[in-house]
């Protein structure tokens, strides 16, 4: 609300001060004649946008004459760079010229907090991009998608060849991966959140450390005992054990906090109505925690889907179609791009970028299905399971009430 | 004299009362309830030993041949009996020291960002953003890095030499910065390249730990310091910074540790080298997982049980790391609700 402080005002104020001795205010020339405006907080003001562009027109200016003038400067990363911290002092200038320390400071810290936002989004646009784009032409092409590359040489263009073995094997591993940790994880998770041994801290504890197994070790791991020990060959199926190897710890983590923000209360009012405890946890828990299981397991599998180095080890390499995941090397979007890019052939490092481009859109994929399922905080439901569960309480209800009927009669 | 009497329903007179046992038993199902999920994590505690345990008794044949020269030795020749973890491992901590001190201004920062400066829409997309970060796969970084990223860091890295070449870090072998003949390639495949590409898969690891404490700032203290006349700045350093502190430590050492067990991106971008190498910015490095990587293959009986003892050094590692960063987070004030 605006203040003001008319000159009419104050003379009846000393007036009356004649009579009835009461405080009065020195009269400060000069700061509450004006009329008051209220300060914006939220938004910039004008004149924050019009220090910026001066300040971000002066930063180029300079930077471009110290370029190309006065210094042998050169390199495009430099002159960002340059450019960058001479806009940061001329702003830091140019605001002190009008605000005090603290505001400058504040001004100062907001543009590099900023910043810092801004190389971390034009990272992740330039790796997503850059990928595309590198891999657009061999992604222009079907056969791309529906051959594999024991059709092509390493010298023939890439209008012969492709990646279905890639596909098909990250498609089968994951499977036989999603098979082994999903129950486990999940059953593991709930053994975490309702047992009152004292083993479910040991179990927390050796989880946590596991999450901290650097990939590659869970990978020797499987080739040491899997592959030389109990003398298997490299097949999708060994791969499947690394990669579940990693995904455990993962998922089961993150199924653990999921679970521990169900409602006390949920788990009471079960208890209190007579049910027994798995009748709790398999009735009111984790259908509680649908979504953000869900989350839990589809964060596991983009993990597990873009492991490169237990693959490596484990899964061995073809360049055919192989849907045995029992026996013969089998090959999966990561390792297929990773051995592409390595060959000095250009058509291959092209087929590369584009097998890690396919990788990289499953795993978007993944990710944007976890966000629309892990969106909502347990216990919230969508649309169609709030209509859901409305016609399931309305048939209860229903049938409640007419075997009331039936008692009556 | 008025008493209230309580109806008998029992014949109580027959035999002194006895308390009743609360202990409700188990029925059948939850009999196999609690047996299921209770085999569910031994199950899961068998397969996490098993890794642990089996590596560290492969690793003991080889450890006991060389005793405690293991961590002095910088050759890998393990047939001929003379290897050590000296240069992978001093290669691997400075991969991952360069990669955290590049990462921990932009995820700190971003963090702060997303917290406390952007405008509410803006926010939700933002933390979309970093999480989908989190989710890239490593070889995607490591082919970016590659092929675009060391291009553009050799010219920084030539920089950097030419001004700072007389810091020890800086310093590269067999370059001469001031002349303009000087060949650029020996600069390429070093620390300083894998550093930045693995600092790109920490960031976000980062960057997602303390955007969850700087979330949890009380809104009281938040809104007192404004009250006092605090500007934004003035807020998130008197009072997120210090609430968070745990959290900000937390988040750099989980991210520090997922910086020392990287892979594939390493392997791509470095020249393996066998001496212990200080030089970040010069050609040629070593982690522990590219050796693992480069060498599982061509490896005997033997060789193998020494890979697993360079592993399994390096799971120790990352082990204490990864238990700092949770008793860092925990202990802080902003962790102790969780």
């Amino acid at each position: 609300m605006t203040i003001t402080i008319t000159e009419a005002s104050i003379p009846t104020t000393t007036t009356t001060a004649t009579t009835i001795p009461t405080t009065i205010l020195p009269k400060r020339p000069g700061v509450l004649t004006a009329p008051q405006q209220p300060r914006t907080t939220g938004r910039m003001s004008v004149n924050d946008v019009m220090l910026m562009i001066g300040a971000g027109v002066s930063a180029l200016s300079t930077t471009l004459l110290l370029f190309g003038r006065f210094t042998p400067l050169s390199g495009r990363l430099g002159f960002v760079v340059v450019t960058f911290l001479v806009f940061l002092a001329t702003y830091a200038v140019l605001a002190s010229l009008t605000e005090t320390r603290p505001v400058v400071i504040d001004k100062v810290m907001n543009v590099l907090l900023t910043s810092a936002t801004v190389v971390a989004v034009s990272a992740l646009a330039s790796v997503i991009i850059y990928t595309l784009w590198r891999g657009r032409e061999a992604l222009a092409n079907s056969n791309f998608y529906l051959e594999d590359m024991s059709v092509a040489g390493p010298l023939d263009p890439l209008e012969i060849g492709g990646i279905t073995h890639a596909i098909a094997g990250t498609l089968i591993m994951t499977s036989i991966s999603l098979v082994i940790t999903v129950p486990l994880a999940l059953a593991c998770a709930v053994f975490l959140n309702e047992s009152r041994s004292r083993a479910s801290g040991l179990v927390r504890t050796v989880v946590t450390a596991m999450t901290a197994l650097p990939s590659i070790l869970a990978g020797l791991f499987i080739f040491a005992t899997w592959i030389l020990i109990l003398g298997f060959e490299r097949s999708g199926l060994a791969a499947s054990i690394a990669i579940s190897i990693m995904m455990l710890p993962i998922i089961i983590r993150a199924a653990d906090v999921v679970l521990r923000l169900v409602p006390g209360s949920l788990r009471e009012a079960s208890a209190a109505l007579g049910a027994p405890l798995w009748r709790t946890v398999w009735h009111v828990v984790l259908p509680t925690a649908r979504s953000g299981l869900t989350t839990a397991v589809i964060l596991g599998v983009a993990r597990g889907v873009g492991e490169t180095a237990p693959v490596l080890l484990t899964a061995g390499f073809t360049s055919s179609m192989n849907v045995d995941p029992s026996k013969n090397p089998m090959v999966s979007l990561p390792l297929a791009a990773f051995v592409l890019v390595r060959s000095p052939q250009p058509t291959q490092i092209a087929r590369g970028f584009a097998t890690a481009a396919v990788l990289m859109i499953l795993v978007l994929i993944l990710f944007t299905i976890a966000r629309v399922l892990g969106g909502r905080p347990p216990g919230h439901l969508s649309k169609r399971q709030a209509r859901r569960a409305e016609a399931r309480s309305a048939r209860d209800v229903e049938r409640t009430t007419t075997r009331h009927c039936e008692v009556a009669r | 004299m008025m008493t209230s009497t309580i109806p008998a329903i029992v014949d109580v007179g027959s035999g002194t009362p006895q308390p009743r046992s609360l202990d409700a038993r188990r029925g059948r199902g939850d009999r196999v309830f609690h047996g299921v999920t209770s085999l569910s994590g031994v199950v899961v505690l068998a397969i996490m030993g098993a890794v642990g345990l089996f590596l560290s008794i492969q690793a003991t044949q080889a450890l006991r041949s060389t005793g405690l020269s293991f961590l002095t030795t910088a050759e890998w020749q393990p047939d001929r009996g003379k290897f050590g973890i000296a240069a992978v491992l001093v290669g691997t901590v400075l991969i991952a020291l360069v990669a955290v001190v590049i990462a921990l201004p932009i995820s700190l920062g971003a963090a702060l960002f997303i917290t406390e400066v952007a405008p509410t829409w803006l926010r939700s997309t933002l933390v979309a953003v970093v999480d989908l970060m989190a989710a890239v796969p490593s070889v995607v970084y490591g082919l970016w890095g590659l092929f675009l990223l060391q291009g553009q860091i050799i010219g920084l890295s030539h920089w950097l030499n030419g001004w700072f070449g007389w810091i020890p870090f800086f310093d590269v072998a067999g370059a001469n910065p001031g002349s303009p003949l000087s060949s650029m390639t020996v600069y390429t495949a070093s620390t300083f390249v894998a550093g930045m590409v693995v600092a790109m898969m920490v960031m976000p690891i980062q960057c997602v730990v303390m955007r969850e404490v700087f979330s949890q700032v009380p809104i009281g203290e938040r809104e007192g310091a404004f009250a006092l006349g605090s500007t934004r700045w003035g807020m998130i350093r008197v009072v997120a910074l210090p609430f968070g502190r745990g959290g900000i430590i937390g988040g750099t050492m989980l991210g520090l540790g997922r910086a020392l067990g990287e892979t594939i991106a390493v392997v791509l971008i470095i020249s393996p080298r066998f001496d212990v190498n200080f030089h970040i910015l010069e050609a040629g490095s070593n982690s522990v997982s590219s050796l693992i990587a480069n060498r599982y293959s061509e490896s005997s009986g033997f060789g193998l049980s020494a890979l697993m003892a360079a592993g399994l050094a390096l799971f120790a590692v990352t082990l204490v790391v990864n238990f700092t960063a949770s008793w860092f987070v925990a202990r802080s004030r902003s962790g102790a609700s969780s």
